[in-house]
């Protein structure tokens, strides 16, 4: 299935976002939101995904 | 000095971003013993190290973290990057940011007060990047903010403190806000004139970072804010329009 991560289109076979997360092999600190909702860690293995779903995957970065 | 119920040491609070290496941010952290700094957040590919890296370098450093919201243009986007912020860096607090106008990034103070009251409400300790406005001030804190963060001058700018009154005016009717000026510090000497009128700590981000030598830069930040603090407790004598000598005149010798 195609998703939209972080803005770009992405093939995915997984059906959750924490098996995606898996499979794309994200590791470390980082957090998610599905179609512009924030989706816990511990919801993530509980989040189906569609098609055309837009998954962000945000990390710590220098900010002022 | 508290924020909300936390006690620091420290009142200069150093931005993370622009520095010419993570060693130099590193050596500013120290040289300035700031006790909190600024982080964000941003999108990471499954496969870069980035985000991880400049994290452990953070944690590293033994300081207390404040996650900001920077580049949000909404409320709700800004509510979004503060949960997500809360369960990354694990902090109640969040520096809110929602910039109106991507020229001046002045903030949107409707959207930033919207987003105050939901994030207050659901238990963050919010840290509003604010304009100097008096109004906007008094909805902040009565959406719950116990600290206001109005900018000194345009983010990056290096002009300091463009509107002197009326940040002296905030600190009149908020004795027991914390207020911090966030924004615009060019020189040492704009964060003491911050201190002189009483406000309670200053961040820097820029000015420092992108200095020749940001090490040395954070410690002369960090010398003006004590000597600015002292100043202000000394009691500061008011201005006057005319001259008030001071040496006495009773005894002066006469010669014609």
């Amino acid at each position: 299935m195609k998703i939209i991560l972080n803005g770009e289109d992405c093939d995915v076979s997984a059906v959750t976002v924490a098996a995606v997360l898996d499979e794309l092999g994200y590791a470390g600190t980082f957090a998610t939101a599905l179609n512009g909702r924030f989706v816990p860690q511990g919801q993530r293995a509980d989040t189906p995904l569609s098609p055309q779903d837009r998954l962000e995957v945000i990390a710590p970065m220098q900010g002022g | 000095m508290q924020f909300y119920s936390t006690s620091l040491q420290s009142r200069l609070m150093l931005g993370t971003a622009g520095y010419p290496s993570p060693a130099s941010l590193l050596a500013a952290i120290k040289s300035a013993a700031v006790d909190v700094v600024t982080v964000s957040l941003r999108r990471e590919s499954s496969g870069a190290r980035a985000g991880q890296q400049f994290w452990a370098l953070i944690r590293d450093a033994g300081v207390r973290v404040l996650p900001n919201t920077a580049g949000c243009h909404s409320a709700s986007e800004a509510v979004t990057t503060a949960h997500m912020a809360r369960e990354v860096f694990g902090t109640n607090w969040i520096k809110l940011e929602v910039i109106g106008d991507t020229d001046t990034l002045q903030p949107d103070v409707f959207g930033l007060v919207e987003a105050a009251r939901i994030l207050c409400s659901e238990g963050f300790e919010v840290f509003p990047y604010t304009t100097e406005d008096l109004i906007v001030a008094e909805k902040l804190v009565a959406a719950g903010c116990r600290v206001l963060m109005p900018w000194g001058a345009p983010i990056g700018s290096g002009r300091g403190l463009n509107n002197i009154p009326a940040l002296r005016t905030l600190r009149a009717r908020f004795p027991d806000v914390a207020l911090v000026v966030d924004a615009g510090l060019g020189l040492p000497s704009h964060a003491a004139q911050a201190m002189e009128l009483g406000f309670d700590a200053v961040l820097v981000n820029t000015a420092v970072a992108q200095a020749d030598d940001p090490p040395a830069m954070a410690r002369a930040f960090a010398l003006a804010v004590q000597a600015g603090l002292q100043g202000w407790q000394a009691g500061p004598i008011p201005q006057r329009d005319f001259a008030v000598p001071s040496t006495p005149v009773v005894g002066k010798a006469v010669f014609t």
